[in-house]
């Protein structure tokens, strides 16, 4: 059976079964693989995308359970058009292997937009769902304040 | 002190790659200059295996991995320097896998603590060595070695490329020419740039007699330089293995069995071939493949195979495979790499203490679960995935399509983390036989995380047995010996068939080559004939060694009546001044008085690693939820520092990575099978768990160490020396979390 999603404002009818996660219809249905796979049982947060602007594990929710529009790290800014947290993570040099911080950035913009003046406990307590086995745990902290100090247009 | 060392770990790698590879052979191969593999599209010119000259400006191969440490950076940079291309203008391609690429400083080895009073016979082995991994093709990232094996020779490439495209220029301007952001510059400012002149660059012979540019003249190297792939990976847009998509893709997964290295008896696959999605299902001999429109459909039928397995070639629960390696205690060592003085005697009137220490089996747990995409069209095979040594990979792969290593050709993509674990070839042999039943259909193979964790080639468990004896505040006996099975048999027995005879130094790494000076000091290593794969984790014998030696330090200084900090700096500063430093480093950035209040608790260690020494802090606190790491200080000593800001992101991971497993990390066994599974079950700190980090770079050492994996060995007996600061409890057993009680 076809469902209708709205992902990074495009519709897409996607034929597949209702069960599928949200993470493989992204990743593999649609190729947008900025969203990762990680463990699955929503443990890392690799695969955080926004559902009408909260932060979901996309392979928690099931294509049949989506629910308004989608967004992904492919939607919220390119290359030629950092956002305000991408600036801020290329400023801090915070990627190292990289592969957890779409994730981390997606969950990032959701504390930042419900609060653009989070404290060191604030941030510990909505990044700690998002495993980084780099270690870059230090220079994400200090790109979302500086994300948030450009948010409060400091 | 300042005894003759007995300490000879480079003649030991000589005989064993002479056997391997045969060294007269390799000096003769040698000397003939290897092809370079780069065949440019019509309207590029390459002018060494490092760069590539087209119309859009220039690109640098950079021949090693990027697995997050930055190495791609690091090595363009290296010709950028010399070169005199503008950074923003310069791409970065890993490029082909060949042998051009070879990486000598994987086999001559790290410069020792001891290196100022390196032999000549040294000095000729380390020469002759470096023709081994040229003629071995050894294309391989990994033992923190890419920089130092590039240092030169990509600068080089760098320098010689820009005096040719200087000499094309002669003919067009007026000298004296000079290079500047891609151009060469007459003496009257008028530019050509190096896009018209490469053509006829490529046909002048190389200059040999370039001079590299002193460090006083460098404007990229030395400095904090934005990395190529940081845009990229803030984006999404970095292709990672798991991320490749071509034409008529389908997806795939695997079930491989769960006894490691055991077969398949039977199975029945007919409930899976009737679920949604699924194409097929693939008969590899030790377990099947599902290929499906879809990975989750694949991982679903996956689960709903029936399938009978063979049992495990090793004991079947964690007891029975420590009592095995506990056993090869009790016989002749493979090693004593150190061996000075009398360690059975105790000096009148000295302390004798003992202990034992237990570590368990570690998994890699990178970021992106294990995975490669495949295209096997009859005559060849096309490989696509994040790996560390695309060579082996072309080679193991074509022997499952049964094709041979130049039918193959192997894609390298971003790593979503490596560890040591991407340097195996066993996901690219799975893919290639996935492929070679689906001829003409690229595949993609993702495992599980589940399947990625219980197939891994763990970081062995190990056991040691440690003596000691202070007298008069000193140590005056050093006794290790050190049971494991060894990384270096199996992983060399994967690649080329057989095991090198003959002392194991990496099993005893991190112990016996420590600078501390210890009058009656020795380090036997024990190795244990254990089928559990084990293979390159992220610092490999130091990450068990630097625990082992550095907590034992711990307690002989403890026995002594000593400051921890002062004992270790008294011991090592007659041997190695620049790692004396590093401990006065961390001592004055963490304000350490050798006392702390109560709830608080600070432990210390250092050690030498990959030819970089590093010394950390790390600071321990009580809190109502647990006890809480809060702080940590590293200093490290790299002799060069190329480029800081990637030294500190590396320091710091590496020591997260160590902290990481001294907490939660343990692999363990029943019925043969790993009982880990996913990351609730083998957690890692997190930001809320994660200390805060201060690095300091320092430039003593008169050699250039590595970075990726020195930030690991000390992280573990640090801390563990810390909740003793904190507890009066001594950790002699991994992980952490079993002993004490952390916040979450």
């Amino acid at each position: 059976m076809a469902y209708s999603v709205i992902v990074n404002g495009q519709r897409f009818d996607v034929d597949l079964p209702g069960d599928v996660p949200l993470l493989w219809v992204l990743r593999d249905e649609l190729g947008l693989s900025g969203t990762k796979y990680g463990c699955g049982v929503s443990a890392c947060g690799a695969c955080t995308v926004h559902m009408d602007g909260e932060a979901v594990r996309s392979c928690q929710v099931a294509l049949e359970d989506v629910a308004g529009e989608v967004t992904t790290i492919e939607g919220i800014g390119t290359p030629d058009a950092l956002d305000v947290l991408q600036k801020a993570w290329v400023a801090h040099q915070v990627a190292q292997c990289g592969y957890c911080q779409s994730g981390q950035i997606m969950q990032a913009a959701v504390l930042l937009a419900a609060n653009n003046a989070p404290s060191d406990a604030e941030i510990d307590e909505a990044m700690s769902g998002n495993l980084c086995r780099c270690g870059t745990y230090g220079r994400i902290r200090a790109a979302i304040k500086t994300a948030a100090s450009e948010m409060r247009g400091e | 002190m300042g005894r003759i060392k007995k300490y000879t770990r480079r003649a030991f790698i000589v005989s064993s790659a002479a056997v391997a590879g045969g060294v007269a052979f390799g000096v003769y191969m040698s000397k003939k200059p290897l092809e370079n593999p780069l065949k440019p599209e019509a309207g590029a010119v390459t002018l060494n295996p490092y760069l590539i000259i087209d119309q859009e400006g220039v690109t640098i191969i950079a021949p090693r991995a990027e697995m997050g440490q930055g190495v791609q950076s690091m090595l363009a940079a290296l010709v950028a320097e010399e070169l005199d291309v503008a950074w923003e203008d310069v791409r970065v391609l890993h490029g082909p896998a060949a042998q051009a690429y070879y990486n000598g400083e994987l086999i001559t080895g790290h410069a020792e603590y001891e290196d100022g009073k390196r032999s000549a016979w040294q000095e000729f082995v380390r020469d002759a060595m470096d023709v081994v991994p040229k003629t071995l093709g050894l294309q391989v990232t990994g033992g923190s070695t890419a920089t130092i094996d590039a240092f030169e020779k990509m600068r080089l490439a760098g320098a010689t490329a820009r005096e040719a495209l200087k000499l094309a220029a002669a003919e067009r301007l007026t000298g004296p020419l000079r290079t500047e952001n891609g151009q060469v510059i007459g003496a009257d400012g008028s530019a050509i740039a190096y896009a018209e002149l490469a053509e006829a660059a490529a046909k002048i012979a190389p200059p040999e007699d370039v001079i590299l540019r002193p460090s006083s003249e460098w404007k990229y190297l030395g400095r904090d330089m934005p990395r190529v792939d940081m845009v990229a990976k803030s984006t999404g847009t970095a292709q990672y293995g798991a991320d490749v998509r071509l034409e008529g893709m389908k997806f795939a997964t695997v079930r491989i069995n769960p006894h490691l290295g055991g077969g398949m008896k039977s199975y029945d696959a007919s409930t899976a071939e009737k679920m949604a999605g699924v194409e097929r299902v693939i008969d590899l001999g030790n377990g099947i493949a599902v290929v499906a429109s879809n990975t989750w459909l694949a991982f679903q039928a996956a689960d709903a195979v029936d399938i009978d397995w063979e049992d495990a070639p090793y004991p079947a629960t964690t007891d029975g495979l420590f009592a095995a390696i506990e056993k090869t205690l009790d016989e002749a060592p493979n090693s004593t790499l150190r061996d000075e003085g009398d360690t059975s005697l105790i000096p009148e009137g000295a302390t004798e203490i003992s202990a034992e220490y237990r570590v368990p089996y570690l998994a890699h747990a990178t970021m992106e679960p294990m995975n490669a995409t495949a295209l096997f069209t009859g005559d060849a095979l096309e490989i696509w995935c994040g790996n560390q040594a695309p060579l082996v990979l072309a080679d193991k792969a074509a022997d499952a399509a049964g094709l041979s290593a130049d039918q193959v050709t192997v894609h390298t993509l971003f790593m979503g983390g490596g560890f040591g674990r991407r340097a195996e070839a066993d996901v690219a042999i799975l893919a290639a036989k996935v492929a070679k039943a689906m001829p003409d259909v690229p595949v993609k193979v993702m495992w599980s995380r589940e399947e990625d964790m219980r197939h891994d080639f763990y970081r062995p468990a190990a056991i040691a047995r440690m003596k000691g004896a202070v007298k008069d505040g000193e140590a005056v006996v050093f006794d290790a010996r050190i049971a494991a099975p060894s990384v270096t048999k199996q992983s060399m027995s994967r690649i080329m068939g057989f095991a090198p005879p003959g002392p194991d130094p990496a099993h005893v790494e991190g112990a016996a080559n420590q600078p501390y000076d210890i009058a009656n000091y020795r380090v036997a290593g024990h190795l244990a004939d254990v089928d559990v794969p084990v293979g390159f984790w992220r610092s490999v014998g130091n990450s068990f060694n630097g625990f082992f030696h550095e907590s034992f330090i711990d307690e002989l200084a403890h026995a002594a009546g000593a400051d921890p900090l002062q004992f270790r700096f008294d011991h090592i500063a007659p041997l190695s001044p620049p790692t004396a430093k590093l401990l006065a480093a961390v001592r004055d950035m963490s304000g350490w008085t050798g006392k702390t209040p109560d709830g608080i608790g600070r432990g210390v260690a250092v050690t030498w690693s990959f030819g970089t020494p590093v010394a950390q802090v790390i600071e321990v606190a009580n809190s109502d939820d647990g006890i809480r790491i809060t702080k940590a200080w590293i200093a490290c000593d790299v002799g060069t520092a190329l480029d800081p800001r990637n030294i500190r992101a590396q320091m710091e991971g590496g020591m997260i990575y160590g902290l990481s497993a001294a907490m939660h990390g343990e692999i363990t066994f029943a019925n043969g099978e790993v009982e880990q599974e996913n990351f609730p079950d083998y957690d890692a700190l997190r930001m809320g768990t994660a200390p805060v980090t201060e690095v300091q770079v320092l430039e003593n050492n008169p050699h250039m160490g590595g970075v990726g994996e020195p930030g690991t060995p000390p992280s573990m007996p640090a801390l563990a020396n810390a909740l003793f600061d904190l507890t009066g409890k001594r950790a002699r057993e991994l992980p952490l979390s079993k002993l004490f009680d952390f916040a979450g």
